[in-house]
């Protein structure tokens, strides 16, 4: 395709205004999805960073670069940081507060005012969290699990609990916005089964965000109630029981590891569409899958307590559930893989990221089947086989389909391109240095190196060096890929409205779009992914 | 260009196609906001249940500390309220913003009876050494539990007299643009949504009084 590119005089929502007040006080959902990044990005490079402390430390078996204590608090705030103020937060709030209102023909979500107002919570909540980093930080492990966040750490706990807490009415609301945007917003004709496939993992992912996100703020409430008033709810040396705190945690925590996995479940079905130039196979059981890992996801979190005193027939229960869980996933990726079968490929840099996605997920997911299982989870339980199970899907899952997405989607929101050589060259480094880093973790897990610990026998050191050796590829990917985007940001070539061929509302509007969206009036006539029929003329 | 004939209804914001499309909305995002509030009183709700299932002597002992009488006057004082702000949505509804705003300052006015009532019975609480930690002091075996039974009443008590408090904030602030716009036309919605949030933190008490003033020994 001829790059056209638009004349320097067109208003988009970028040049609309470049004042600093005019971003901070912006309702418009795109420019929201900025801030989220902004934001995010400084909180990512927080948490890799801790990330390659715990790696140095880990190059040798001895405790030489951080002390016990040290550790401690490096690999809770590694997990505080990523997960609460990066992972829940990213492909929702960048990509869906920047796509969903485009992909459904909507000028703006529902509620742009609570929109803001969800940053600032955002950033409220990770104020209190760095706070808390900067008074020394926290050593109880990103779960909060009493005791250690109880009677046992003389840390900031609660300036952490209360970032989380604050941080979650921001996702809350995300939530909210996007359950009602999708119900009340679509344009003429746009029926459920229209949608893309984003919209309804950004549904799911909302659903599971209202129902869940309130019970963790009320149990991390309740351990900062213990620790400021003495009452003992979760000691039980005065009454309480710790494993209630664990049911309570895991019963938002599992679902939210599909707030994590589902949207970026949800740019690899756009990206893999746009880059087979086909529709998704069996695009309703994509869609339907969604939802179902939305509900069966919150009837599986008692498979963290297989160890914990749990009774038997509990753990049967839900080793059978999580087993169950695992089928809408095997069934997207069943059917990504149908969709490339026999497509026109584009090996582009976001078919690149998808594939990535692909390969890395399916490790995390069947692993997952192992730790599902009582008998193989009581030998894996709390080792690097776990550590490296939920990296796969947290990372090679969640972050790699949120880079993924960036990619993908950057031409549109910035109106530029990225270089692709680069793109494509991230996408190879980041697999490969993710690879190196985890792969090593399992094979140390099943040996029965334990996780959290900072010391090890000297017979695991090679795989500990290959590993720490793949953390610093990863960061060295990591660092590259945002600096060439935020060049590109800049000095990229300007990117045509539909660089890839895609369908979907959100090419047929100019790169970067005018704040409203659209300049006329949207009306949906054809199913999602209508690629076949696009031979010669627009639809 | 489809935004041009309604851009003129001042009700209507900028997002929305029709006034419909925003009423719908408006309402369906609080109900979801609800459905969040359910699961968050719903989390301690389950912890009071459990503890009281292991320590049931303590809790039917513990219940006896707190004043039914007073829990009861409370539970009328904002079934009233819940009464008044349904009033209030109607006369909205009707346009008639004397009376709208006649019914929201009962509702606030019981609101903040509920409060001054609720103060009274946590300072009795605090003379009597009841509130959970150091100054805690219970004769008798069940010390563990009984300082459970009242960490939990605080908690959830207090949770909800905050929802209370936020209910006559966001009351007042609803008066303050019922009075300022009293001369023309206004959006019955944002009474209605008030009104749905009113209602939510009525029925939380409604399980709350039950729950920790009135089941004591009884088994359920």
């Amino acid at each position: 395709m001829s790059a056209v590119a638009e004349p320097k005089t067109e208003k988009n929502y970028l040049n609309v205004d470049y004042s600093i007040k005019s971003w901070l006080t912006t309702l418009d959902h795109k420019r929201i999805g900025i801030l989220y990044l902004v934001a995010i990005t400084i909180f990512f490079m927080v948490g890799g960073f801790m990330a390659l402390l715990i790696r140095t430390e880990l190059a040798t078996p001895q405790g030489d670069l951080l002390s016990s204590d040290q550790y401690n608090r490096a690999f809770t705030m590694h997990g505080v940081v990523l997960i609460f103020f990066f992972l829940l937060p990213s492909t929702p709030a960048v990509l869906g507060n920047f796509l969903l209102p485009i992909m459904i023909g909507a000028r703006d979500v529902a509620f742009p005012k609570l929109n803001l107002a969800s940053w600032y919570a955002f950033m409220i909540g990770g104020t209190l969290g760095v706070i808390s980093l900067v008074l020394g930080g926290i050593d109880t492990g990103w779960t909060f699990y009493a005791p250690y966040s109880s009677n046992f750490s003389n840390t900031p706990v609660v300036w952490a609990i209360a970032g989380a807490f604050v941080a979650g009415f921001g996702n809350i609301a995300t939530a909210v916005n996007f359950i009602v945007t999708i119900h009340k917003m679509r344009a003429p004709g746009l029926t459920w089964f229209r949608l893309p496939l984003f919209v309804w993992a950004q549904y799911a992912t909302a659903v599971i965000g209202v129902l869940g996100t309130p019970v963790i703020a009320i149990t991390i409430f309740l351990v900062a109630f213990e620790r400021l008033t003495g009452m003992g709810i979760f000691d039980p040396a005065r009454g309480g029981d710790p494993i209630l705190m664990q049911h309570l945690f895991w019963f938002y925590s599992h679902p939210a590891v599909y707030i994590m996995i589902l949207p970026a479940m949800g740019v690899t079905s756009e990206m893999i569409a746009a880059a087979s130039q086909k529709r998704v196979f069996g695009y309703e059981f994509v869609a339907f899958s969604s939802l179902a890992i939305a509900i069966i996801g919150f009837l599986v979190w008692g498979h963290h307590l297989f160890v914990s005193g749990q009774s038997v027939f509990a753990g049967l229960v839900f080793s059978v559930l999580t087993f169950i869980v695992a089928i809408p996933s095997a069934i997207k990726t069943f059917n990504w893989v149908a969709t490339m079968y026999k497509g026109n490929l584009q090996m582009n840099t976001p078919m690149f990221w998808a594939v990535a996605f692909l390969g890395l997920f399916l490790i995390g997911g069947l692993t997952g089947l192992f730790l599902s299982s009582l008998a193989t989870d009581i030998h894996l339980h709390d080792t690097y086989f776990v550590v490296a199970h939920f990296h796969y899907i947290m990372v090679g899952g969640a972050i790699i389909g949120f880079i993924g997405g960036l990619h993908f989607w950057w031409p549109k929101i910035t109106g530029r391109m990225y270089p692709e050589s680069w793109g494509k060259a991230g996408a190879i480094m980041v697999f490969t240095g993710f690879s190196l880093t985890f792969l090593p973790q399992f094979v140390l897990g099943q040996l029965g190196m334990p996780r959290r610990y900072h010391t090890y026998p000297e017979e695991f050191q090679i795989l500990h060096v290959l590993s720490t050796g793949g953390a610093y590829l990863l960061g060295f990917a990591m660092t590259t890929i945002i600096v060439y985007l935020a060049w590109s940001a800049k000095y990229g070539k300007p990117a045509p409205p539909n660089p890839w061929k895609a369908k979907g509302l959100e090419w047929e509007t100019p790169s970067p779009p005018p704040t409203e969206n659209f300049t006329y009036k949207v009306v949906v006539t054809e199913p999602a992914y209508n690629y076949h029929k696009d031979s010669g003329g627009h639809h | 260009m489809s935004t041009e004939t309604q851009e003129h209804d001042p009700l209507l914001a900028h997002q929305f196609e029709d006034v419909e499309q925003q009423t719908d909305s408006y309402v369906l995002g609080m109900w979801v906001f609800l459905v969040t509030e359910v699961l968050f009183f719903g989390g301690m709700i389950l912890a009071f249940i459990l503890y009281r299932n292991m320590y049931f002597p303590a809790f039917a002992e513990a219940h006896q500390k707190l004043d039914w009488r007073l829990g009861g006057v409370n539970t009328i004082v904002l079934l009233t309220s819940s009464f008044t702000m349904a009033m209030a949505v109607w006369a909205s509804q009707k346009r008639d913003y004397g009376k709208q705003l006649m019914f929201l300052t009962i509702t606030v006015l019981c609101a903040l009876a509920f409060l001054v009532i609720k103060y009274f019975e946590y300072s009795a609480k605090f003379e009597h050494h009841l509130v959970p930690g150091t100054n805690f002091h219970f004769d008798g075996q069940n010390q563990n539990g009984v300082q459970l039974f009242f960490g939990l009443y605080f908690a959830l008590t207090g949770l909800h007299g905050f929802h209370v408090l936020v209910g006559v904030l966001v009351i007042g602030v609803l008066m303050f643009r019922v009075w300022k716009l009293r001369k023309q036309e206004q959006d019955y919605v944002p009474t209605e949504l008030v009104g749905l949030y009113w209602h939510f933190v009525d029925i939380v008490w409604i399980f709350l009084y039950p729950m920790l003033y009135l089941l004591g020994g009884v088994h359920i």
